[in-house]
């Protein structure tokens, strides 16, 4: 087993490992200095994001709204987990020389070209889609895929499985041309 | 910043360096495991799980802290499972590795990022007739799959651990 893969990463079971004594780390750090334990996830921060943006022109729409109220808009914990994410890969891809200014991925450009617009559509729209979908079954891949697995959660088995299976099918259709 | 903000950046920036060291936060990854030609991000999120959830039970069994399961409602739980994959295919990135994806580079992470704030904002109009319809069929609470077979987490644990295991050699033998 190799420790560095070709692209010049970690081997993935190895930074997995690492992922999975974070979140050990993490779990233990939040009930100590927070008095209650937080699990790593990501989605709900796009609720509490977009409900920054809204209150700055409709802020009693926002107030009224049952589910902006549930989810209370604040930057918490999550909030700056995801914007530690962002700084995390640009450290670890800056100081590998992994970072790339890319504006359209190669299996995308193979199927679609190179054209930066598709692209954006086709994220744009899946964007919406997949947070749809994410806050309806209450996690994304880290809510449910890590966090919810790690504790043998039963809706993280199932959305986990409908998460692939959905997206296997819908990858087959969108990125393969039928032969003939 | 507040002792939580500190926290969950100090956390946010380890996991996003381990997310862009495994390659896992790139299009071409997501999107070769749905192709089934590359399964980097199931080694990856798999190995992780193996190794938090030990930790995390042995914590919890402590009493020094607690389980969080999220809802087994089963209408939302499947349309929203389906409805992810679908948008996930397309958007090839998933909530967290965007962020990440656009730390490394991937501009059109952006387009991704926006769809998603524009979705959460669908979401929370849409709340008050989802969850008097589709959240409202059947919910079976917080439970776990060692509270749905009422076993002890210790015997599930090397269970899956043996699962993954096997998924593991395929993986590799299949040069996936």
């Amino acid at each position: 087993m190799k420790l560095k893969t070709k692209d010049g990463g970690w081997n993935p079971y190895f930074a997995g490992a690492l992922v999975g004594i974070l979140a050990i780390l993490s779990v233990y750090a939040t009930t100590a200095l927070m008095g209650k334990t937080n699990y790593i996830g990501a989605s709900t921060t796009f609720v509490r994001a977009v409900g920054f943006v809204e209150q700055v022109f409709a802020s009693e729409h926002v107030a009224s709204n049952a589910y902006f109220a549930a989810t209370k808009i604040k930057v918490d914990w999550q909030f700056m987990l995801v914007i530690g994410i962002f700084l995390g890969a640009l450290i670890s891809s800056l100081t590998d020389k992994s970072f790339k200014l890319e504006k359209v991925p190669p299996i995308w450009q193979e199927r679609f070209g190179s054209s930066l617009a598709k692209r954006g559509v086709g994220a744009f729209l899946g964007g919406i889609v997949a947070m749809i979908g994410a806050r309806l079954a209450d996690g994304c891949p880290s809510g449910h895929g890590l966090s919810g697995m790690m504790q043998l959660s039963a809706s993280s088995f199932v959305a986990l499985a409908l998460f692939f299976a959905a997206g296997v099918l819908t990858a087959a259709i969108v990125y393969k041309r039928r032969a003939s | 910043m507040s002792i939580e903000q500190i926290l969950g950046l100090i956390t946010g920036v380890v996991f996003g360096f381990l997310l862009q060291k495994g390659r896992v936060i790139r299009f071409e990854k997501q999107i070769g495991a749905l192709l089934i030609k590359d399964m980097t991000i199931f080694k990856f999120m798999l190995s992780a799980i193996m190794v938090g959830m030990v930790g995390i039970f042995i914590l919890s069994d402590m009493g020094i802290t607690t389980l969080s399961h999220k809802p087994m409602n089963v209408g939302a739980v499947v349309i929203g499972g389906i409805l992810f994959g679908i948008g996930w295919a397309v958007m090839g990135f998933c909530p967290g590795t965007s962020s990440a994806a656009l730390g490394e580079g991937r501009l059109h992470a952006i387009f991704a990022i926006l769809g998603m704030l524009v979705g959460a904002a669908i979401f929370a109009e849409l709340y008050p007739l989802l969850s008097s319809t589709v959240m409202a069929w059947k919910d079976f609470g917080k439970i776990g799959l060692q509270d749905a077979f009422s076993i002890s987490h210790w015997v599930l644990v090397p269970i899956f651990w043996a699962a993954v295991i096997g998924l593991f050699f395929l993986f590799e033998k299949k040069g996936l």
